[in-house]
């Protein structure tokens, strides 16, 4: 019985992740006539593709960086407030708007004409070129992933026990060493989930670097659409891709809880 | 190990299952004979011809778009059927080379008359064996004189002017964008010579500080919301931008430029292959071409639907160049693998250097 309930499951991994990912290897071992080839690797660790790569990275980093920076107390306040629900609530429905739509959206906020440009003109300062610039692309991609890091966070920092806080308090904790040393190591988990949902999507964010950043912010995400849709080198593009989840494998063992590996 | 078992057998029965499928699918398409696929790019073609061609023929069109040439190359390639398509020149050149095109037969299409004979008999396909002229037009450079005061964007070299800073918008793609920086060096668009190319590059790379973005389609919301001063941009865009924002102008740089065209053809997957000629000689009569070209809005390559147009869109030197333009003007040719994706790596080596 146990087995027959399995077999959607073992389907759907077999047909949406073993065999992608298993043609995707396939392929990055194929040059474009179709040999088998190890140029592709070779080609990956020269000089471009690793600098695409440090950049990417970067991105990636600072992208992490800040929703976290903004996530965490954000977090942390809403699991004090009366009406939790409500506010993750407010938090949680932008995800339900689709992600493109989201973007021109900011390409609406951001244009010289845009919402933002007519407030800094109404108060007299001049007008500046959002758009297509790292600041916009890192700005739009923050916003996205708010949600997503805030709710793994809130979910740990709402789990700890309120009997331990009230214990750090009465031996003498002041507020802040309350913080740092009772519900953040204690929420590490959220954290941690939340950056693995930020970091990794952020590396290939091919969408939003053409949209929001006009190209002027090249990611793997960028190589990876040119050698598909443009070279038709397939096998150049699987090697990235390759390598893309490689990197993810790395995020994940970095942040990898302690759970799990026991 | 018993899962490892399962696993694989599942796969290739789930693999087996999926080939098998989409082999009826495609058996069950087939069976019809008075429809036609017509596989078009977005807003290429006036919808109420299409109705007129099944009243006058009584074939009835399935009509689907794509948005490159590459997507549908693509889906040619997996032999999904259409019977006719309207590639660029230079994928008529490719599609040719792989064989998945179906030589046109000129006398079935007696309307080939109309077409003007400088647009026929072009290097990348020789007396016409493949494809038909559809629309043409040139790659130049779309700015407001407004804001740009002054500068006439009679040369490529305007777009380096210091007051353009942060202003001027590129095309994502590498046949454009490397081959204007080639152009402005005096090269030819077609080169395949790696010192021209690097010298190319280097010029773009010189663009940089100006350089706002490399986009696609969203030029034409930007430059309809005067969101940068000039961009480089297709004639047939151009046309489309200054329709809504009449301020812009669209000039052909005199250094020279790419002329393109989209032509009409008979991919390999093709059943009705009556129909299309049919198709085809009913797009090249001439109120049909007339309708067409001012519902689009493209430069066409019908001299009898041309003469018949507006005095005003006729004289416009900019979309309809005249002979002494068109003497600096170069049809892309397909480069092959090879050279196309070198072409690309100077793009992506002009994108890492913008900041």
């Amino acid at each position: 019985m146990k087995r027959v309930l399995a077999i959607p499951y073992l389907l759907w991994m077999v047909v949406f992740v073993i065999l992608p990912i298993s043609f995707m290897i396939y392929y990055s071992f194929n040059d474009m006539s179709g040999n088998l080839t190890l140029q592709n690797y070779a080609e990956f660790l020269s000089s471009n593709y690793l600098k695409m790569t440090l950049n990417s990275f970067w991105y990636a980093f600072l992208i992490t960086v800040i929703t976290l920076l903004i996530s965490y107390p954000l977090a942390l306040v809403i699991s004090r407030l009366k009406h939790k629900t409500f506010w993750l609530l407010i938090i949680i429905i932008p995800t339900w708007i689709n992600i493109l739509l989201k973007t021109y959206a900011f390409i609406g906020i951001l244009g010289i004409n845009g919402v933002v440009n007519t407030i800094f003109e109404t108060i007299g300062l001049t007008q500046i070129q959002l758009l297509f610039s790292d600041f916009a692309f890192i700005t739009v991609a923050v916003y996205i992933f708010i949600p997503f890091m805030v709710l793994p966070i809130f979910n740990s920092i709402n789990g700890i026990n309120k009997n331990l806080i009230s214990a750090s308090y009465d031996l003498g904790a002041s507020k802040w060493e309350t913080l740092t040393r009772v519900i953040f190591p204690l929420s590490l988990e959220g954290v941690k989930s939340g950056i693995q949902i930020t970091f990794i999507p952020a590396l290939s964010l091919f969408m939003l670097s053409r949209l929001v950043a006009g190209n002027k912010v090249v990611t793997l995400g960028t190589a990876i659409e040119q050698q598909f849709l443009i070279n038709e080198n397939w096998g150049m593009g699987s090697t990235v891709g390759v390598f893309l989840i490689l990197f993810m494998v790395f995020v994940m063992l970095a942040t990898r809880t302690k759970k799990e590996s026991v | 190990m018993r899962f490892l078992i399962s696993l694989i057998a599942t796969s290739l029965v789930v693999g087996g299952l999926f080939l098998f499928g989409t082999k009826l699918l495609n058996h069950s398409s087939n069976a019809e004979k008075d429809v036609l696929y017509v596989y078009n790019w977005g807003e290429y073609i006036d919808p109420e011809l299409i109705k007129q061609f099944t009243e006058e023929t009584g074939i009835r069109v399935v009509y689907e778009t794509y948005d490159s040439n590459e997507a549908m190359l693509v889906k040619i390639k997996q032999k999904q059927r259409y019977d006719v398509v309207f590639p660029s020149e230079y994928t008529v050149e490719k599609m040719k080379k792989e064989g998945l095109l179906i030589p046109i037969d000129h006398s079935k299409i007696p309307n080939i008359k109309n077409i003007d004979e400088s647009f026929l008999d072009l290097p990348f396909d020789p007396g016409n064996e493949y494809s038909l002229p559809y629309f043409f037009g040139t790659v130049g450079i779309l700015y407001n004189p407004e804001t740009t005061q002054g500068i006439d964007f009679s040369s490529w070299e305007s777009l380096y002017d210091e007051t353009l800073v942060n202003n001027v918008l590129l095309i994502d793609g590498a046949r454009e964008t490397i081959g204007f920086a080639l152009n402005s060096e005096g090269y030819s668009l077609n080169s395949i010579d790696k010192y021209e190319l690097k010298q190319a590059e280097r010029k773009l790379e010189s663009l940089s500080p100006n350089v706002r973005g490399i986009v696609g389609d969203e030029i034409s919301s930007m430059m309809r919301e005067n969101e940068a001063k000039a961009a480089v941009v297709w004639s047939g865009m151009a046309m489309d931008i200054m329709y809504e924002n009449e301020e812009l102008q669209y000039v052909i740089p005199e250094e020279g430029t790419n002329l393109w065209f989209d032509t009409m053809a008979i991919p390999k997957s093709a059943k009705n292959i009556d129909g299309a000629h049919q198709f085809i000689n009913f797009l090249l009569e001439k109120d049909v071409a007339l309708q067409n070209t001012d519902w689009v809005g493209y430069a066409t390559p019908n001299k009898a639907a041309f003469e018949a147009l507006d005095e005003e869109v006729k004289s416009a030197k900019e979309f309809y160049p005249d002979k002494e333009t068109m003497a600096t003007l170069e049809v892309y040719r397909d480069l092959g693998p090879k050279w196309t994706e070198y072409y690309n790596e100077l793009l992506l080596e002009f994108k890492m250097s913008l900041d």
